[in-house]
């Protein structure tokens, strides 16, 4: 027994020797990203690296905001992320009702047309998807990008598999009671579909706050670039100044780290629920 | 309903129901015939709508229930697939002509036949960027794999601090691409006083003039942006590993504890082989996701214009830098094409696996 007990305490060991391992693998670009943020640009590259500067450079959190207009890439990604997740999951969860819970002429044909550009990965269209959008005079505007975005046949798809899983005499009930299909989905499904549309939320969320090849095509002017293309442009025309650069990184992880580590849970179950099924 | 109610016109009634009564009758006596049980059901599903046709007449009423409800379901999905259906449906099937056309979108188009696909074969930064995308795949896909499942299985254990690991493991991929990325490129600065290049230097003692030049050197880029995507997305494919070790029945766990197997014979003999639909999964996502690849290369070897060399270019870039810098958009769309029919051939592969997992 004294030998069982000795080998398991040694796998234990073995087990966290390798898991903080690992976290610091995954934590050390993010320190230093940190570390360097609070830096002068000349002892960003110091031999020992000082994990925590001796004399931080609080100013770089400041200076940034001149440089470049980072308020102003902030306030639109901002905008353009909160419009797509409410677009996203207004449209998606009315859309996938129907599709759970309605019988109708032409559904199939319907589903099938969602099902097939599934396959077709966004950049195989998004030349043409561009030329059209440039005919309706959309190019360089935060419309695009909104247009872009918002009607994903992922949301319907997830939403679906969602509502199938509630029972239909659910329904049945709520008709026999007099309720109209809008009440049975705004009274009975959405309270239902919680779990899914926290999902589809941080989906969404996550996608297009990062997004980064969409506003590259689309988005000209200064004034309307997001964070993302904005941050890039920056790193481009100003490769050396190391702390600026950190400084403004550790900026655009914040908004993401506090919706992640608010609804990790349901980024978790949903990667794990479309991730299982399909 | 009685403000919806028309008035009957008796004699538009009555030549309505003259057509409408006999196909009921002819409809009725086919379900009769038919032995078939899903051609019956079809027949009946037409009867109900005759029905209900035949109703409406005699009572005047605009619409019959069906009609209603299809109105009241259109209603619902029409938000979704309005938007759907132009900017997505639309541009989808316009990439499929677009391919056999010449266009630089703003002189009309000509048709080009295959053009479009014979300029492709002899255009090195096609051939290149095919390769690069084939080789990044390659590479990928295992060591991505290998990690996810190891970094599952760890995390799966009885451990404190279990959320706190999983929770760490995870950032990266849901960090933004830009960031993470500029600071990727500084730690495997191709200096010597680079961090990654500093403790190969002192602590491997690697000679100075040996030291990789990371992203800056053609024999290293692409490695190092497997590197950079295996780290960055680990994370995600090790909680779809996490969700298919849950389903492990632990039963066969204790059975093999009994017997007396080790750690390593447990994870060959039940763990690896019951996370097979798992693995199979993640594979074609992987692949898939590997083909797309474009904001890695781009942020890592794309240099302050972003122009991408032939030593990392990939299929993504090549379509981009063909359509919205040359204009060349049917030659653009020729390219997706490729890219279009990898993918499919990965998911063709997904639907026989699935049928096969499904049992």
């Amino acid at each position: 027994m004294k030998g069982k007990r000795q080998h398991e305490k040694i796998t234990k060991i073995i087990l966290y020797g390798v898991l903080i391992f690992i976290s610091l693998l995954m934590l050390v670009p993010f320190a230093w990203m940190l570390s360097s943020s609070l830096k002068l640009d000349k002892d960003v590259f110091i031999v020992p690296i000082q994990w925590i500067p001796e004399n931080p450079q609080w100013q770089n959190y400041v200076k940034i905001w001149t440089k470049i207009p980072l308020a102003k890439f902030v306030l639109n990604t901002a905008k353009l992320t909160i419009i797509v997740t409410l677009l996203q999951l207004f449209t998606s969860s009315f859309a996938a009702y129907a599709f759970a819970k309605l019988n109708f002429h032409y559904k199939n044909v319907l589903f099938l047309a969602y099902v097939a550009t599934i396959a077709v990965p966004w950049q195989v269209y998004m030349v043409p998807q561009f030329m059209m959008m440039r005919s309706f005079g959309l190019n360089d505007t935060h419309l695009a990008i909104i247009c872009l975005q918002a009607f994903s046949a992922f949301g319907v798809f997830m939403m679906r598999q969602f509502y199938q899983g509630i029972p239909d005499e659910l329904c049945e009930a709520a008709r026999i009671d007099g309720m109209s299909e809008y009440q049975i989905y705004g009274k009975i499904m959405l309270p239902l579909a919680k779990p899914a549309l926290s999902t589809l939320t941080i989906f969404t969320f996550v996608n297009t706050w990062n997004d980064f090849l969409g506003p590259l095509i689309y988005l000209k002017t200064e004034a309307k670039k997001t964070l993302q293309i904005g941050l890039r442009m920056f790193i481009g025309q100003n490769s050396s100044e190391y702390g600026l650069i950190m400084a403004a990184s550790v900026l655009s992880l914040i908004p993401v780290l506090i919706v992640f580590l608010a609804l990790q849970k349901y980024f978790v179950e949903g990667i794990a629920a479309t991730g299982v099924k399909g | 309903m009685a403000a919806k109610r028309k008035t009957v016109d008796p004699a538009v009634a009555e030549q309505k129901l003259a057509k409408l009564t006999p196909r009921l009758k002819d409809l009725e006596a086919r379900v009769a015939a038919e032995t078939d049980s899903k051609k019956r059901q079809k027949l009946m599903a037409q009867i109900v709508t005759v029905e209900e046709k035949i109703k409406q007449v005699k009572t005047g009423e605009r619409m019959t229930r069906q009609q209603k409800r299809d109105l009241i379901a259109y209603s619902f999905i029409a938000p979704n697939f309005i938007g759907f259906a132009v900017f997505t449906l639309g541009p989808v099937i316009f990439a499929f002509v677009l391919a056999f056309l010449k266009w630089d979108g703003n002189t009309a188009m000509e048709f080009a036949a295959l053009d479009n696909f014979m300029e492709m074969f002899g255009n090195s930064r096609f051939t290149a960027s095919f390769k690069n995308t084939i080789v990044y795949c390659i590479a990928t896909v295992p060591m991505t794999l290998a990690a996810a499942i190891g970094l599952a299985v760890v995390l799966n254990q009885k451990i404190k601090g279990r959320n706190f690991f999983r929770t760490v493991s995870f950032f990266p991929y849901v960090a933004s691409l830009v960031a993470v990325a500029a600071v990727w490129n500084m730690l495997f600065s191709p200096a010597k006083s680079g961090p990654v290049n500093m403790l190969l230097y002192n602590v491997f003692h690697v000679a100075a003039n040996k030291l990789p030049k990371w992203a800056a050197s053609k024999d290293w880029v692409m490695f190092t942006i497997v590197l950079f995507s295996v780290w960055k997305n680990m994370g995600y494919y090790m909680v779809i590993y996490l969700a298919g070790l849950q389903g492990i029945n632990a039963e066969l766990y204790e059975a093999a504890s009994l017997d007396g197997a080790g750690s390593w014979q447990k994870f060959r003999y039940i763990t690896w082989p019951q996370l097979q639909p798992t693995t199979f999964f993640v594979t074609i996502i992987l692949t898939i996701n590997c083909f797309k690849v474009y904001d890695i290369v781009y942020m890592l070897a794309g240099g302050s214009n972003g122009v991408i060399n032939e030593s990392a270019i990939v299929l993504v870039y090549h379509i981009y830098e063909e359509a919205f810098r040359n204009w060349n958009l049917g030659y653009a769309s020729a390219v997706a094409m490729v890219l279009f029919l990898l993918v499919l051939a990965v998911t063709i592969i997904q639907f026989r696996g699935e049928k096969k997992y499904a049992n």
